[in-house]
């Protein structure tokens, strides 16, 4: 019942995005049929002529078909970038089979006999084509196309993924949020749209065959109208953004940023996480939002625009301990506090290139980066049955290098023996692991422990205002209160939401903040 | 001297052959205007390939076809096809088609005046019995085989091809229905004028409606002549046994009462002849004639309806009967 209302309320807030998603979508869909249409329909009939190949194309046809919709779409992106193109050639590809196959079927399904007496008869091959095949074969054609129909409706959602619009973009947010109501936002009219398409087919197809003629006409020149309606709607503007699901629909994402910056004319596709970056490098989309840190920031030569007004929640690395740790080995404390504020963004992306890019082992870029730094000391010979500290880090190389790097000053500076639990997974098992005492530390962020692990009301979180030093203090205490967990000092670097634009277009629009964004595209 | 009516069909040495199989083997016959060829023999005596190489649905490997003297491959094989009427088995209207349309579609092939194929179209479906009022706007599906064979027969017919060609035209009808079609058939005045070859394996359908059999088996001709011929002087022990189930039924069909009786009798006959021609009335012979056939006076005699004027009681038609088969008996084996 909560989720109706708050899929009215959805829909109600957002009806013009509605209208224009389910619009692409339909857009999409028909684009995808009038392709698949115009070259299944001569195959289909080519292989009625030349039965010996339908067994190897209805065979290449369907191996397109088991392909998953979603790797798809990842192979198609290298040779034909993000946007219409790769969903609409994925679409095509996916109601091929249904269409040549039917066009087959429906040709051999005419009867012998009837080709024979008509040939007898003295019609040629094109008018036996025409007068008799076609029409005789037409409502099992119609049924192929009305397959494919249904299924493009339903694989067109993922067009979200690759920035080419549709009902997908809020599946696909709600599904990054957690949030039915915008999952059912996209999922109800989507089903729709699958149900109206079959039963207008349907229709059609119980017409008489020879009023069918006259509607496979019809199709064909509403087709291209109806793909056209993908070309209609969008705005354009003097730059194009390409966000993820998840930042388009959180709160502290794009609403907040739009509504403090002003943000206005900043048209925006929505696409997969993973795409992001590829899209802003190839410069098919701007802007895109990603993480300060990310490594692909500076492979692919992105800059990070300054959140001056400081929307983004902080995100500072701070090591999380069990405080018995330093308690049973105090001189601990000072090695660790070897890092405190050593680490910037542009070395931590520095550092998580060097990992996601260059392919270099973490434990390597950990102890390089100590060599740089002048802290790297060779490991202590190990003494038997010292005492071990267990090092835990999440699953991703940011989280392996600080790992190491702590794993490194440890055997550098003490006795004791160290164990790394590497790819603990997500924020909550690396939590729960060290309040279990399964491990003694980890690197967490001052949000993820703010909006995550404590999950404060709205009203405190308004209170600290994004301000980093408010927000440590928060969290440092309210661990301390309610686990008995010890936040050290910061690393120094902030990773947390930003915005993005290739460097050579930042620096000739004068563009370093994400109000000089806003201005420029008031200007 | 030039033959004064050329051969409407010509076949000279056809042969086909399905990868290793032969299927017919130097074929050949000529066919005058008018004339009705039967092509009988087994299933897969290569019949139904032999018909369809006239019209070119299949290509000889050897051999060539003329019709009105023209080699079939110098012409378009749609052209061909159109100016000679065919009728299949399972008949093979279309099935969108309404019964006027499917008669229809040669004509508009050939871009006849509408109302002309409206009229032609009408009036074959009146002789065929299929009433257009109520036939004319049915769909195929809404016919009893035998109306579908009648429409696909009008269908054959609607262009007025001087040639039919017909592959068991009535096979897949029940015996009823089959005896019926083909009485109907038979007496239709527009296929008298025209030159036939049906196909069938229905020995007493082929003497029934053949004036000439060709008798075919494994692709080669066994013999071709006329039902007669075939019956009393078989070529190869193939074409005696072909018939020996139904000997006796084929001989009372063709033996008529000219060919048993001699003398008086058949002056008789003759004068019957004369008048017969004027009383018009096919259905029941009112006399007999001389081409009155043994088994029809037979029935005659033993039904209670023989004419008045009947001279011979039913033991003297045997006798004759018995007599004439001795002869045609002894001459074979001479």
């Amino acid at each position: 019942m909560e989720t109706l209302t708050a899929l009215f309320t959805f829909w109600h807030e957002q009806a013009g995005k509605l209208g224009e998603q389910t619009l692409q979508h339909i857009g999409l869909t028909a684009a995808s049929l009038l392709l698949a249409v115009l070259l299944g329909v001569p195959l289909g009939l080519w292989l009625s002529r030349r039965p010996r190949w339908a067994p190897a194309v209805l065979g290449l046809a369907g191996v397109l078909q088991t392909v998953p919709s979603i790797a798809l779409l990842g192979f198609l992106i290298p040779l034909l970038g993000i946007g219409p193109k790769p969903a609409i050639f994925a679409l095509f590809l996916y109601s091929l089979l249904p269409i040549i196959r039917n066009t087959l079927a429906g040709i051999q399904g005419v009867p012998p006999a009837v080709v024979e007496a008509a040939r007898g008869l003295g019609l040629t091959d094109g008018q036996l084509l025409r007068k008799v095949e076609l029409p005789l074969a037409l409502p099992v054609l119609m049924a192929g196309i009305r397959t494919a129909t249904v299924i493009n409706v339903g694989v067109a959602t993922l067009a979200a993924y690759v920035a080419a619009g549709g009902l997908g973009e809020f599946i696909f947010g709600g599904i990054a949020l957690n949030n039915p109501a915008m999952i059912l936002a996209g999922a109800l009219p989507a089903a729709g749209l699958a149900l109206a398409f079959d039963a207008l087919l349907g229709g059609v197809q119980k017409l008489s065959t020879r009023r069918l003629g006259q509607v496979g006409t019809a199709l064909l020149v509403a087709l291209p109208l109806l793909g056209a309606l993908y070309l209609l709607p969008r705005a354009t503007g003097k730059l194009l953004a390409g966000f993820s699901p998840e930042f388009v629909g959180r709160a502290d994402g794009l609403p907040s940023l739009t509504k403090t910056y002003g943000l206005k004319h900043l048209p925006s596709v929505v696409l997969a996480p993973a795409l992001v970056y590829e899209a802003a490098r190839h410069a098919d989309v701007d802007v895109i939002d990603g993480y300060s840190t990310d490594g692909r920031i500076r492979a692919y030569h992105l800059r990070v625009l300054r959140d001056d007004r400081r929307v983004f929640p902080p995100y500072y690395a701070v090591p999380v301990v069990r405080p018995a740790l330093l308690r049973e080995h105090p001189e601990l404390a000072a090695v660790l506090a070897q890092l405190d504020g050593q680490i910037s963004d542009s070395v931590m992306t520095d550092l998580n290139y060097r990992a996601d890019y260059l392919h270099q082992d973490p434990k390597f870029i950990a102890e390089a980066f100590l060599k740089r730094r002048g802290l790297w000391r060779a490991p202590l010979p190990a003494q038997a049955g010292a005492p071990v500290v267990r090092l835990g880090s999440k699953i991703f190389a940011e989280q392996y290098i600080l790992a190491e790097m702590y794993a490194a000053l440890i055997r550098g500076n003490t006795d004791l023996a160290v164990q790394t639990k590497t790819g603990l997974g997500g924020t909550t098992i690396c939590f729960e692991a060290l309040r279990d005492g399964a491990i003694d530390m980890y690197p967490e962020y001052t949000g993820t422990g703010l909006l995550v692990l404590l999950q404060p009301t709205p009203a405190v979180v308004d209170s600290l205002a994004g301000r980093p030093a408010a927000v440590l203090n928060y969290v440092r205490r309210e661990f301390r209160r309610r686990y008995q967990l010890e936040w050290l000092a910061p690393l120094g670097f902030n990773n947390t939401y930003a915005l993005l634009m290739r460097q050579q277009q930042a620096q000739q629009l004068g563009i370093a903040s994400v109000s000089e964004l806003g201005q420029y595209l008031r200007r | 001297m030039p033959d004064p009516s050329p051969p409407v069909i010509r076949v000279s040495h056809l042969s086909k052959r399905f990868g290793a199989h032969a299927v017919v083997q130097d074929v050949s016959f000529e066919l005058a205007a008018g004339e009705t060829l039967v092509l009988l023999g087994p299933s897969g005596c290569g019949k139904t390939t032999l018909l369809k190489m006239l019209n070119r649905l299949i290509e000889p490997d050897g051999g060539t076809v003329e019709i009105n003297g023209q080699n079939v491959l110098s012409q378009q094989p749609e052209t061909l096809r159109r100016g000679i009427g065919y009728v299949i088995q399972q008949v093979g209207l279309l099935p969108h088609y309404t019964v006027a349309e499917n008669v229809a579609v040669v004509p508009r092939l050939l871009g006849h005046a509408p109302a002309a194929i409206e009229d032609r179209t009408m009036a074959l479906l009146t002789r065929l019995h299929l009433p257009p009022a109520r036939y004319a706007g049915q769909y195929p599906h809404q016919l009893s085989g035998g109306q579908q064979q009648r429409v696909g027969l009008a269908r054959a017919l609607a262009a007025d091809p001087p040639i039919v060609l017909l592959d068991e035209p009535f096979g897949a009808l029940d015996p009823l229905t089959r005896a019926s079609i083909r009485r109907e058939f038979r007496e239709l005045e527009e296929l008298r004028r025209k030159t036939v070859v049906l196909v069938t394996h229905d020995v007493t359908e082929a003497f029934e409606l053949a004036d000439r059999i060709l008798l075919l088996d494994a692709g080669k001709v066994q013999q071709l002549g006329t039902p007669r011929e075939l019956l009393f002087q078989p070529n190869n022990s193939f074409v005696r046994s072909f018939f020996v189930g139904e000997r006796l039924a084929l001989q009372l069909r063709t033996l008529t009462l000219g060919d048993i009786f001699s003398g008086d009798e058949v002056r008789r006959l003759k004068a019957n002849e004369t008048e017969e021609a004027r009383v018009a009335d096919s259905n029941a012979p009112a006399r007999f004639t001389a081409y009155t056939t043994v088994n029809e006076a037979l029935e005659a005699l033993t039904g209670g309806q023989a004419p008045t004027a009947a001279t011979f009681t039913l033991a003297e038609l045997m006798a004759a009967f018995g007599q004439a088969l001795q002869r045609e008996e002894d001459a074979w084996k001479r």
